[in-house]
């Protein structure tokens, strides 16, 4: 494990907490064997939802907090993951695990080929441009040349797998740990790139690009590279999102999609791994939350109407932002300074910094 | 100096144009290996812009820049290290986020090579660069004297730290020609002295030919073997720094004339 005890690594909790973190996640499905509850598959599927979420915000945090591009088209690459996934095991008959990998690398290609014109722009204006990603994929996706495979307008209907080798699983407690196996292989492939040559070349670029250049980065090759491989990623997280979902349909994937990922990712925090599973979270959550919270005050003040979830979700993350401007995990580690003294801990990590790399990498 | 030697640094004849200003006019110097050379000249008289084209930064209108014979002007920027050529920067350009470790790391792109597939699934060659990487990037910071900050992010260092951290980034690279633009911009007299030492260090110790561009007149000159003068743009004076020094022009340039 990386011993750069003040580098991102360690801020993102890897090590034992990060172990303990992933074995917690694939306990939870058997609380279902314990306690019977006839919602339990339903928690299970807001587990899958918050894993795939999770896994996009993944791939845009590495676009976004690791590379310092920016992209409201994410949706898109989740769109292209999702429909790849649907055609394949439509029309293919390519069993669903199979098409993962496929429309991961049909995304890193699309995302590869845009990364070009990309260069040429950034800030605002790569905003703008990948905001038309957003807006024409779900379009493209209804065209009539092509609805024989997408299906058009009404989408495309698939068959939702069975846990494999008999397993004594329900088919969402299956799909739950698809997304969990396929989420810690994502998070892993990350890791690694964030803590090798080409992750510190990319983190270079984010921080000052000329210099980064006249280092022998290729910040041209570099950056379209990390667009695929963001592409990717979120498409990743489309295709296990057609196969839990067992539907795809263009509504599904429009700019608000892109705008949920953003949402994550800030919420999450930027540059942090961990974060980008608690965005996940935060997605499903506080989209499920505002509206429940919306029930409880008109019952609560007996109010004639209903109050608009989307106002109580954005004031949510009004309040949220004033508190923790960094994100949920730069707010829980704020906190931890503040409760165990900053300095302290500062000494501590230049004090072992040496014992610990004396371990390697 | 060996006369016979060829230069390692040939600059022939550059000149650089921005629209109708003329930045550089017909500049031709050459630095042979294992020298220190300083370029000095007033204000504007287009130092840090011989240092652009140097690494690529900028394309000159006109001339040619030959690195151990070979052009450097048909090298794209990204293989500016390859060839053995590093530098600093001006106002010192650090990766703020990452640690002065890190920092030195990313100096060792050009001197590493694994691909992104080899680094996503942390192969053993990887885990060998990077040990590699590691251990040469803890010499150099302990080179430079900065071992107590190797874990910090570079970003909140001190100025006269920062461009120590810089200058061992560019040695990550194994430079054969070092250029520093304005090491001495911002230190007070003592890390000037200290700064001094190092450079001649960088020469001594860790063979790299020097090119330094400084306002500091007493650093360039005694740090230097060689000093070249410009001013407005063109060379004006070029040799031993006590040639320079009685230069007539050069006085002219720096005191300015009675008419």
């Amino acid at each position: 494990m990386a011993a750069l005890s003040k580098s991102w690594a360690t801020k993102s909790g890897f090590g034992w907490m990060a172990i303990v973190f992933w074995a917690l996640l694939a306990v939870l499905p058997l609380i279902g064997f314990i306690h019977e509850d006839p919602s339990f598959d339903y928690y299970m599927f807001m587990g899958q939802s918050m894993l795939i979420y999770g896994i996009a915000v993944l791939g845009l945090n590495l676009l976004i907090g690791f590379n310092g591009q920016i992209s409201l088209g994410h949706s898109a690459f989740f769109a292209v993951g999702a429909y790849t996934t649907a055609i394949l095991m439509n029309f293919a008959g390519i069993p669903y695990w199979a098409t993962i990998p496929i429309a991961g690398l049909v995304c890193f290609g699309a995302g590869f080929l845009f990364g070009f014109p990309a260069l040429k722009l950034e800030g605002h204006y790569l905003a703008l441009a990948t905001f038309t990603l957003a807006i024409a994929v779900p379009q493209l996706l209804k065209y009539k040349a092509i609805a024989g495979w997408t299906g058009g307008v009404g989408g495309v209907l698939l068959d939702k797998p069975d846990p494999p080798f008999d397993l004594p699983l329900s088919a969402d407690q299956f799909l739950y740990y698809l997304c969990l196996i396929v989420a810690m292989a994502m998070f892993w492939i990350v890791f690694n790139l964030l803590r090798g040559r080409s992750g510190r070349a990319m983190m270079a670029i984010r921080d000052h690009a000329m210099a980064a250049g006249t280092m022998g980065i290729d910040t041209g090759l570099y950056k379209t590279l990390t667009f695929g491989i963001s592409a990717a990623i979120t498409g990743v997280a489309g295709a296990l999102s057609a196969i839990t979902v067992a539907y795809v349909a263009p509504d599904s994937f429009t700019l608000q999609l892109s705008v949920s990922f953003l949402v994550g990712l800030v919420i999450g925090g930027i540059a942090s791994l961990p974060g980008c599973l608690v965005g996940g979270a935060f997605i499903v959550l506080v989209q499920n939350s505002s509206q429940s919270i919306s029930d409880w005050m008109k019952v609560t003040f007996a109010l004639r109407y209903d109050v608009p979830a989307w106002a109580i979700y954005g004031i949510l993350l009004l309040v949220l932002m004033y508190f923790m401007p960094s994100g949920l995990m730069g707010g829980a580690t704020a906190l931890k300074e503040k409760l165990f003294g900053r300095s302290a801990k500062d000494d501590a990590a230049s004090d072992s910094a040496t014992v610990r790399s004396s371990h390697g990498d | 100096m060996d006369k016979e030697a060829p230069p390692l640094l040939s600059v022939r004849g550059v000149s650089v144009r921005f629209g109708g200003v003329i930045a550089l006019d017909d500049i031709s110097f050459d630095v042979t290996k294992g020298q220190i050379a300083g370029l000095i000249g007033p204000n504007g008289a287009g130092k840090t812009t011989l240092f652009n084209c140097l690494s690529r930064l900028y394309q000159p209108s006109g001339g040619e820049i030959l690195f151990e014979g070979a052009s450097v002007l048909a090298t794209p920027r990204h293989r500016i290290p390859d060839i053995g050529i590093g530098r600093t920067f001006q106002n010192v350009a650090l990766f703020d986020k990452l640690t002065v470790l890190e920092n030195v790391m990313v100096g060792r792109h050009s001197q590493t090579a694994s691909s992104f597939v080899a680094n996503a699934l942390r192969l053993p060659s990887v885990v060998a660069e990077q040990r590699t990487a590691r251990e040469r990037a803890m010499e150099l910071i302990e080179f430079m004297d900065i071992s107590r900050f190797t874990h910090w992010p570079a970003g909140g260092l001190p100025f006269p730290i920062r461009k120590r951290v810089e200058l061992a980034r560019a040695l990550a690279a194994k430079p054969k020609l070092l250029l520093l633009d304005e090491p001495a911009a911002g230190l007070n007299h003592d890390e000037v002295s200290t700064l001094e030492t190092q450079i001649r260090r960088v020469r001594d110790v860790q063979g790299v030919t020097v090119l330094l561009v400084e306002h500091h007149m007493s650093l360039v000159m005694s740090v230097s073997d060689k000093v070249v003068t410009i001013n407005f743009g063109r060379k004006i004076a070029e040799g031993t720094p006590e040639q320079v020094r009685r230069d007539p022009e050069v006085i002219r340039a720096y005191l300015g004339t009675a008419g």
